[in-house]
Formats: structure tokens, sequence, C-alpha cells
């Protein structure tokens, strides 16, 4: 195969992945939108479950790399701002660089570890245990039952994770500002305040709802794609994680790009 | 489509002579001129047959025969390249996914390892569809579990979780979720595989037993003699994606055709014969 026909079909598979994540989200906003209002039921308990294993486990480990986060910022920044004499800007470098980038990031990155993965795992050992099989026999969508709740959960627990992010990686700057640049506590949060304007905080939000969405559909996809066998679980789990990490920074750029651009006119 | 489906349901009942209409009448499942492809390969050949109402029909066949592939199609998992799977008056093929579902609600499937959710305990498994599709209150839903569960000789089992129960407990917790939705007809994929033989002649008399009390029609696919004759009203034998023989269990046994008498006598394919064919796989395509 020559590198031309390669890159080509590499194109193909990947808009056709393109398609078939957009497909999936697709029927899952239908499952959770439009169902309803047809008197189909709503899985409200199964989404109050994924909501709570996607986002309270994910408190512990979150805190702690944000906090490390907004501290290794701080760090980084003030190296280069002690040059120029004003390292009293480091409550504001940290606080945008935190809101708009480095927490919906982190997030996105923490939840795909624990909770893409498992995802792709869990469904992926549905269909090996003919589990999927057994759902649609029983007239249930497996898409409805068990996509859906998931993507229901994820996109409202991400923004929720993202923002106890925030003020975690804010934290751990203001640990540096206290420690090291002559803030008190009081003023590093009343310089970080003044950094802020509302929008940093909600294009982070908006970035992390859709973060959510992509992390579910590519989990999903990867579990529902999952071929026979044990091993093939393995594979998908991987994928889910490789293939959900490119596209969260992807969607990143996309939408930072959107963002600059809506604010420079 | 679904002027086609009214189109051939036209030719289901005009073309048909009147005994042909009332036999297919009595037949909860009509399988006509049915194939089956995996990619480009034809796994199932022109199968034809019908399954009475009430009836337990044994699919019988070795390993790779495609009595699997059969059970999937008859349970709308596979879909069929041509031909018509009718079930109870729809024709499989081309029903819309509501249709589908709607009838699906109609039979119950237990499948080989008996696909529970993991995540799920017993009670909850086979509570699953009263949940789904009816609006029954809770205390309802759990009084019908344990009566499902009570059926299968699992009761007391309701809160444990399929990974704590045996390979036989397994595949009743399956029937059991399967007996939910009072099935018209029920599916079993290999009922008895992997059991010991006093567990798989429990779950004989269990079929035996669901068949009694329920006159519900019973498919089963299984490559276990002992059992196949034991439950079945009629049985099906594959080979290679064609039927080989049908007929009641005595029928069979007095069917002289040599594979037939192969598969029963249990006698292994001539060693030469299986490297021929073998060889003959492998050199297939390079001799096109």
């Amino acid at each position: 195969m020559s590198v031309t026909e390669k890159v080509g079909r590499e194109t193909i598979d990947g808009l056709a992945y393109l398609g078939d994540i957009t497909i999936l989200t697709g029927r899952s906003l239908r499952a959770l939108l439009v169902a309803p209002l047809r008197g189909q039921r709503f899985r409200a308990q199964r989404a109050i479950h994924q909501a709570m294993m996607v986002g309270v486990g994910a408190i512990p480990i979150l805190s702690v790399i944000s906090l490390f986060v907004g501290l290794i910022m701080a760090l980084q920044s003030a190296y280069e701002l002690r040059k120029l004499g004003v390292i009293a800007f480091v409550a504001n470098a940290v606080a945008i660089s935190i809101t708009r980038e480095l927490a919906p990031l982190i997030t996105a990155i923490v939840v795909i570890g624990r909770s893409g993965s498992a995802f792709a795992a869990e469904i992926g050992s549905m269909k090996v245990n003919e589990e999927l099989d057994a759902l649609e026999t029983m007239a249930l969508d497996p898409t409805d039952f068990l996509v859906a709740p998931k993507l229901l959960g994820m996109a409202v627990m991400l923004p929720c994770l993202t923002t106890w992010s925030d003020f975690m990686g804010l934290l751990g700057g203001a640990a540096f500002g206290v420690s090291a640049a002559g803030f008190t506590f009081g003023s590093y949060m009343q310089a970080t305040l003044h950094a802020l304007i509302r929008r940093d905080i909600v294009t982070g939000l908006i970035k992390s709802v859709m973060f959510g969405v992509v992390i579910t559909a590519v989990g999903c996809q990867e579990g529902l794609a999952t071929g026979l066998g044990a091993e093939e679980v393995g594979r998908s789990t991987t994928s889910a994680v490789v293939k959900s990490i490119f596209m969260v920074v992807a969607v990143d750029l996309v939408f930072t790009l959107l963002f600059y651009l809506s604010s420079s006119r | 489509m679904s002027g086609q489906c009214a189109a051939k349901a036209d030719l289901m009942l005009t073309d048909s002579s009147k005994s042909d209409a009332s036999a297919d009448h009595a037949a909860a499942i009509v399988v006509r001129n049915l194939r089956v492809n995996y990619g480009n390969r034809e796994v199932l050949h022109d199968l034809s047959f019908d399954i009475k109402a009430a009836e337990t029909i044994t699919i019988l066949g070795g390993s790779g025969s495609g009595k699997t592939t059969l059970l999937r199609s008859l349970i709308g998992l596979e879909k069929p390249v041509s031909g018509e799977i009718w079930i109870r008056g729809h024709d499989l093929c081309c029903i819309s996914a509501a249709e589908l579902a709607g009838l699906r609600k109609k039979f119950g499937v237990s499948f080989q390892g008996g696909a529970l959710f993991g995540s799920m305990t017993v009670g909850e498994n086979v509570a699953l569809p009263l949940r789904e599709h009816s609006r029954l209150d809770d205390a309802s839903i759990e009084v019908v579990t344990r009566i499902k569960l009570e059926e299968v000789g699992l009761s007391g089992y309701e809160d444990f979780y399929p990974a704590q129960l045996s390979g036989g407990m397994k595949k009743r917790a399956a029937v059991a979720r399967a007996l939910t939705m009072d099935p018209q007809i029920l599916f079993f994929d290999e009922p008895s595989a992997g059991l010991d033989p006093i567990i798989a002649a429990g779950i004989d008399d269990l079929i035996l037993k669901l068949k009694r009390a329920f006159q519900m029609t019973i498919v089963v696919v299984t490559h276990e003699l002992v059992s196949a004759f034991r439950i079945a009203d009629r049985m099906i034998l594959i080979d290679k994606g064609s039927i080989l023989a049908i007929g009641t269990p005595d029928e069979l046994k007095a069917n002289q055709h040599p594979r037939v008498r192969q598969f029963l006598d249990r006698v292994p394919d001539p060693e030469n014969s299986a490297n021929e064919d073998y060889l003959e796989r492998l050199t297939a395509r390079l001799r096109l």
C-alpha cells in the first residue's frame, strides 16, 4: 500500500469513526431529551448512579493533582515574573491559566483514566458475555439503557469537577503566593478575583461539558466495537483512553480558537 | 420496505394452499429459504422449516454447523441475506425496530453463558424486564421475581450476584429472567453445555417442566444428544449450514442418511477426508 493510499484510508477511517460517535451521541441525546416527552422511560436512577461513579469517586485524586498543578503554575510563572520585577502578577497568571485551560484539561484527563476506560471495559465485557445481545432480546436498546445515562451523568459532573479543580488549583497558587510571594491568603484571593472575568470561568465550563460528551461517546463506542475475547476488552480500554485524550485536546483547540476569535471581534 | 412486507404477506396468504395456510396458522415460527452470511461467506444455506405452537424443538448440529447462527437469526440478532422468518405472523426480516421490540417482549432467550448482568443481583436481573416494560409497583415486581426464581429452583438467591452462582445456577437464573414477561416462545442456546451430567439433567427437567406447565413453544439449540432426545417433540439436524434431517426423535433415530448416522452414532470424520477438506479450504483462493 502506498503512502497516499494509507493516508487516504486513515482519513476515511477517522471520518467514519467521527460519524459513529456522532450518531451514538445523537441517539443518546434523543433518549435523554425526546423519548421522555413521548412517554418513554427516563432512567434517572441509572444517570444518578453514573454521576456518583464519575464525580464523587474522582474528587480525592483530582483535588491532589489540581493543587499540585496550581502550585507548579505559580512556581513556573514566578520564575519569569521575578526577573521582570512583577511577581505580584503570579495570582493573575495562575488564575487565568487554571480556569481557562488547565482545570478543564486536567479534569478531563483524570476522568478519561477513571471513567472513560471503565465505560469501554464495562460495555466491552458485556458484549463478550452476550449481555448486549440479552438486552436487545429483552427489547432494551443498549444505547438508551447504557450510553444515555452515562452521557447525562458525565455532562453534569464534568463541569462540577472542573469547578472543584479550579478551586483546588487556585488554592495551590495561593500556597505559593502566601509562602514565597509576600501575599496574605486574603490578598491573594482578592488579586485572583480581580484578575478573573466571568468569561474565563464560563469558557472553561463550556469546554468541560463538551469534554464530557466526547469522553462518554469514545468510551462507549470503543466498548460497543469490542471484538470477541477478553484480549479485545483490553484493546478497547487502551484505545478508549488514547482516542479520548486526542479528541479532548482537539475539541479544546477548536473551542479555544472559537473563544479567541469571538473575543477579538 | 413495509410495502414489500405487505406484498410478501399477501403472497403467503394467496399462493399457499389452504392446508399450507392452516399449517402456517398453527406454526409459531415459519422459516422460508433463509440464507445468512458472515462477510462474503454464506453460513446458512436456504433453510426452510416450521415450528408449531406449544412444540419443543431441538436444533442439533456439530460445532460450526450454523445452529447458533440460526438461533441468532430467529431472535433477530442476525440479519438474513434473503429469506423470511415469520414469528407469530410477523416477518422479522422487514418489521420496524419498534415492531421488533414489541415482538421481543413475547419471547424469552436463555443464552449459553447465561448473559446475566454482572453489576446486578439475581433478583434485579430477573426483575429488569418488568421494571422496563411494565407499570407494576416495586412490591408486585418483587413478588413476580420470587415466583420466577421459585419456578427454576432458585428461591432465596435474589440478593446473590451472578459471580457467586455456579454454572447451573446461572443458567437457571437466566431462564427465570427469560420467563419474567410470560413469553409465548422460549429460546435456549446450549442449555447443558459445560455442565456435569447431573446438573445438565436438572436443566432438562426444568425445560420439560416449563413445557408441561406453560404449553409454550420452546426452541433449544444443543449438541448434547441425550438431552436433545429427552426434551424434543421434533428435531432439526443441521450440518454445514444446511438441514440434514427433520423429524420426531424416533424418525431421526431411524434415519439412515450416512451423515445423520455418523452424528447420532458419534463417529469421527475419516482423517484423510478431514485433511482433504482442510487442504481444499487452504488452496481455495489459489485456484480462483
